[in-house]
């Protein structure tokens, strides 16, 4: 029986492309991207004021809100920025660490390294989160840490979330990053070095080129794991960002909190599309 | 082989977008399966215990001393979900995942009105006689004449302050939302995230502006409210922590991180006996600063789609018996609804300390009820809540 | 790469200020974790062992902690095979549409985790009338899993060459052979790893937990949001977060030496891309 239904799809590649995409594509696609669509389907809906209750009519109140409503710009914006700078610090931080990891350790080294990188990521976001805001807050470590140099610490705010959000995404960032530098051939940078220039210049000019599309993939998670993220924020600041405030009108409002969640969807498929064509995606 | 490959690789990808299609149709069909409308009918009889009961509750209202001894009794093990918002009780009671919900006042009436709690029929209820009076019958728990819950305690909201960093002690709202002197906090204050506290500031301008004319403040119309908003977004600067979690807020105060903000009892407790130094204002004031507060005035009330109803009336019957309920009010620090818990109470001063048996004190307590666009005098150019609800968010910027 | 003394240390030092950064938070749980007091002033006032008592008798913990490996379980079981399907579709055929499914299987992840939790629940309770439970967690945590497998074994599929494959079918063997004697056990290694990374991803989820779950059941970083601001209980918090760090570290270390095994079929290059790319979460 094996025999024969592996005879019958000897000859029918496209077929064997089928029956093997078959599984993974009613679930991605019909339950992820349809309950996606359901949802951005929901945005054109309004909802009644008194019962709670959606009303399935098309209507454009709820895009209308989100542009002339100066708020929600303010809060896009912040959001986006935050995301942004995130990202940058990230990158800062990941790659002379992910150098070191992959040009400049040795074997041993390397391993504890990768082990070290990748051990945070296994403990609790939620305890993370945690652990920055009794660092952040007014008796807390930083504060503790700053005091007797007459410096305070930045408190809960804008300047929190974006430190906490750097601490949490960073690995992500880390490690494609250090593959991408692990599959720079040492010849390239011996030959660098042979031609007569310096480290910073070798650096600049053939080590950054070529792993650039591994630190756009990594700064597609830094990107959307700020974008839409509303524990951090609410446990380190009062602000508002996309993600609060789609978690604020969750519960009595839900076609408004999809058109709000349209807005991150629509910036990660940019900055997707983005990405692919920057080569990212062989580095993910 | 290509083409034939292409060919049928896009019948492939119509068929998958057919499914989504689909799907879409189906969303658009379906989901209008609680339109209970009016809202089911009435349990004639208590049966057997159903083995267990889901509640939703506010922080305080569902603890073991008193839990334990009812799942003793019954058989009904209590599954408890603490909201801190009354925007998160609705949502919670609309998935129909629980069978009963402490609902404050501007909870009930879009309970009601969305179908998600049925009517309680209080004869199966027999401690519900001995409720005070004045908790029977109102506009929060009763709709059309026919009763949607049984009440829990009422409450005032507390303003409280750090008794060691701010002096001197206050007896006004001023020191949150008087822009003068609430700027000497800036950074440490502590206010409610939830779009009724729009009500608070408009409880404020009654005393402080009256010629804006404000009766009620969950009926605005457009100047009161704008003045309202304007009031809040000046205070907005000198906020440290909006709290919607009452264990957030009892860290905060903890953590030196908020100084002065308003609260509830069970904070207030919670913090005393961690040693910590809050003050509150006191009985003799009615625990109430000059303008008086909002507060709450609390009712359980059944799932329209409960799936332990039996279990539902016995821990409603529960939570209003003279011990529990005296037991329930001594733990928040709140009112009780029943009467005879005054003499079960382990102060004997309780009922009185916290007006119980009076009245005419709560006509200065503002219980939280639902903003609608009737205005109840004939007018219906009030806010109603979807306004409310926009408004808090540009107030938090 | 030849640097300089003073760069070598330069470069020494940021990679300590990094390190720092990531592991003094986690240190400064781990302190909370032995606190004598309930509240978090730093520094704190005295050490004891007391919690690790309280959060051992905890009911509720260990009753999250083993929801938590049931779900992951399952959902990495399902993400495996979802994974490996479409890996190897698109890394052993051509077809139209090849690079779509590269950019859907990645989507679950790269969109904000309460815009799939929102999503989905919705489709659960409203589209599809099904109550949440841990069904419905499973079936999230799958989705978002199946990219971590995906990633693993197609970087894989890239570097070992099909010819052994053809090589297999050309001496007489079955597709079903030649997938059980060649395919697998190159694929092997990957599969552990991606299965391993699927598990903690899935272990540590909470924003689409919070969305996809029913009302009786709890995951262990359901628990801790929890309890995370009762003062009575945030001791507790901490230990059982330093425990799963700890516990942690023997999965990690099994990940990161799987990935490292050639499993015999090499594309080419050495060592280095092999376990940079298997051990690459995303």
């Amino acid at each position: 029986m094996g025999r024969r239904l592996a005879g019958f799809l000897h000859g029918r590649p496209r077929l064997q492309v089928g029956s093997l995409l078959a599984g993974p594509a009613a679930w991605l696609v019909v339950g992820y991207l349809g309950s996606l669509a359901v949802l951005l389907v929901s945005a054109f809906w309004t909802v009644d004021p008194l019962s709670g209750e959606v009303v399935k009519g098309f209507s454009l109140e709820n895009f209308e809100s989100l542009i002339n409503e100066p708020v929600y710009r303010t809060i896009i914006g912040r959001t986006v920025l935050i995301a942004a700078a995130v990202t940058v610090t990230d990158a800062l931080i990941a790659l002379p660490i992910a150098f070191y990891m992959a040009k400049v350790a040795s074997r041993r080294g390397k391993a504890l390294l990768v082990v070290g990188v990748l051990l945070p990521l296994w403990s609790s976001y939620l305890v993370k989160v945690l652990s920055w805001r009794t660092m952040l807050s007014e008796d807390g470590v930083i504060n503790w840490a700053l005091n007797p140099f007459g410096l305070e610490g930045p408190g809960y705010g804008i300047t929190a979330v974006w430190l906490v959000a750097s601490y949490l995404w960073l690995p992500y960032m880390i490690l494609p990053i250090y593959a991408g530098l692990e599959r720079i051939p040492n010849s390239l940078i011996s030959a660098s070095e042979d031609l007569g220039a310096k480290p910073l210049t070798t650096f600049r000019r053939v080590i950054l080129p070529l792993v650039f599309p591994a630190v756009v993939a990594g700064s597609i998670f830094t990107f959307s794991l700020t974008l839409g993220d509303y524990i951090a924020p609410r446990l380190v600041s009062n602000s508002q960002f996309i993600g609060t405030a789609i978690f604020a009108n969750i519960t009595n409002d839900l076609p408004f909190a999809a058109a709000l969640a349209l807005v991150p969807i629509v910036v990660m498929i940019a900055y997707l599309a983005v990405a692919r064509k920057l080569g990212a995606f062989e580095h993910i | 082989m290509r083409g034939k490959d292409a060919h049928s690789a896009r019948t492939a990808w119509l068929v998958v977008a057919g499914l989504v299609a689909f799907m879409l149709i189906l969303a658009g069909c379906g989901g209008s399966d609680d339109d209970g409308g009016d809202g089911g009918e009435e349990l004639q009889k208590i049966g057997k215990g159903e083995g267990q009961v889901d509640l939703i509750s506010w922080a305080g209202y569902v603890e073991p001393e008193w839990a334990k001894p009812f799942e003793q009794k019954t058989g009904c093990t209590v599954n408890n979900k603490v909201a801190g918002t009354s925007d998160e009780m609705v949502q919670l009671m609309r998935t129909g995942e629980y069978d009963g919900v402490s609902a404050s006042g501007n909870a009930s009436a879009r309970l009601v009105d969305g179908g998600d709690v049925a009517p309680v029929n209080v004869d199966l209820v027999p401690n519900y006689e001995t409720v005070f009076d004045d908790l029977k019958d109102q506009p929060y728990n009763t709709f059309d004449g026919v009763h949607y819950g049984i009440p829990h305690g009422r409450g005032a909201n507390l303003l409280m302050w750090n008794s060691d960093s701010v002096e001197p002690a206050p007896d006004s709202w001023d020191v949150m939302l008087d822009p003068k002197v609430a700027s000497k906090y800036k950074g440490k204050i502590s206010a409610y995230d939830d779009p009724i506290y729009i009500a608070d500031a408009a409880v404020y301008l009654m005393t402080h502006q009256p010629d804006l004319g404000i009766e009620n403040p969950y009926e605005l119309n457009q100047e009161q409210f704008d003045a309202a908003v304007q009031l809040l977004e000046e205070q907005q600067p000198n906020v440290g922590e909006y709290w919607s979690e009452a264990a957030k807020q009892i860290s905060a105060f903890a953590n030196g991180d908020s100084e002065v903000g308003t609260t509830w009892q069970y904070q207030y407790f919670a913090l005393q006996e961690e040693g910590e130094p809050v003050a509150a204002s006191p009985a003799s004031q009615g625990f109430l600063p000059k303008e008086g507060a909002t507060g709450w005035s609390d009712t359980w009330m059944l799932s329209n789609v409960a799936k332990h109803p039996n279990c539902m009336y016995e821990w409603m019957d529960w939570i209003v018996s003279p011990k529990v309920n005296a037991e329930v009010a001594e733990f928040f620090g709140e009112a009780p609804a029943q009467s005879l818990s005054c003499d079960e109470t382990a102060d004997k001063n309780f009922c009185a300390k916290y007006h119980a048996d009076n009245p005419a004190f709560w006509k200065r307590v503002y219980y939280w009820q639902t903003p609608l666009a009737d205005c109840g005098n004939g007018e219906e150019d009030c806010k109603d809540y979807n306004d409310w609800v926009r408004a808090w968010t540009t107030i938090k910027g | 790469m030849r640097l300089s003394k003073r760069a070598s240390m330069g470069l020494r030092a940021m990679v300590g200020i990094g390190l720092a950064f990531i592991y003094v938070p986690l240190l400064v749980i781990a302190i909370y974790a032995f606190n004598s007091s309930k509240i978090l002033k730093w520094p704190p006032p005295g050490l004891t062992l007391d919690w690790f008592a309280k959060a051992w008798e905890n009911e509720s913990v260990k009753e999250a902690f083993v929801t938590s490996i049931e779900v992951a379980l399952v959902a990495t079981a399902i993400a495996l095979v979802l994974g490996t399907l479409a890996s190897l579709a698109v890394g052993r055929h051509r077809f139209f549409g090849r690079e779509t499914v590269s950019f859907l299987v990645v989507l679950p992840i790269a969109l904000p985790g309460i815009v799939t939790g929102v999503a989905l629940s919705n489709t659960f309770t409203q589209v599809l009338g099904i109550g949440l439970g841990l069904f419905t967690v499973v079936v999230a945590h799958a989705t978002f899993c199946i990219v971590v497998v995906y990633n693993n074994v197609i970087a894989r599929l890239r570097r070992t060459s099909a010819s052994f494959e053809e090589a297999s079918a050309d001496l007489g063997a079955t597709t079903w052979q030649t997938f059980r004697y060649v395919t697998v056990p190159s694929l092997r290694t990957a599969l552990a790893a991606g299965g391993l990374l699927a598990f903690a991803l899935s272990f540590d989820e909470i924003i689409v937990t919070t969305f996809t779950l029913g009302a009786g059941e709890e995951t262990l970083p359901i628990w801790i949001f929890r309890n995370l601001f009762r003062p009575t209980q945030l001791p507790v918090v901490d230990v059982v977060a330093l425990v799963v760090v700890l516990l942690s570290i023997v999965p990690v270390y099994l990940a990161h030496r799987l990935s490292r095994e050639e499993g015999g079929v090499t594309g080419g290059r050495g060592g280095g891309p092999v376990e940079a790319e298997a051990t690459n979460v995303p």
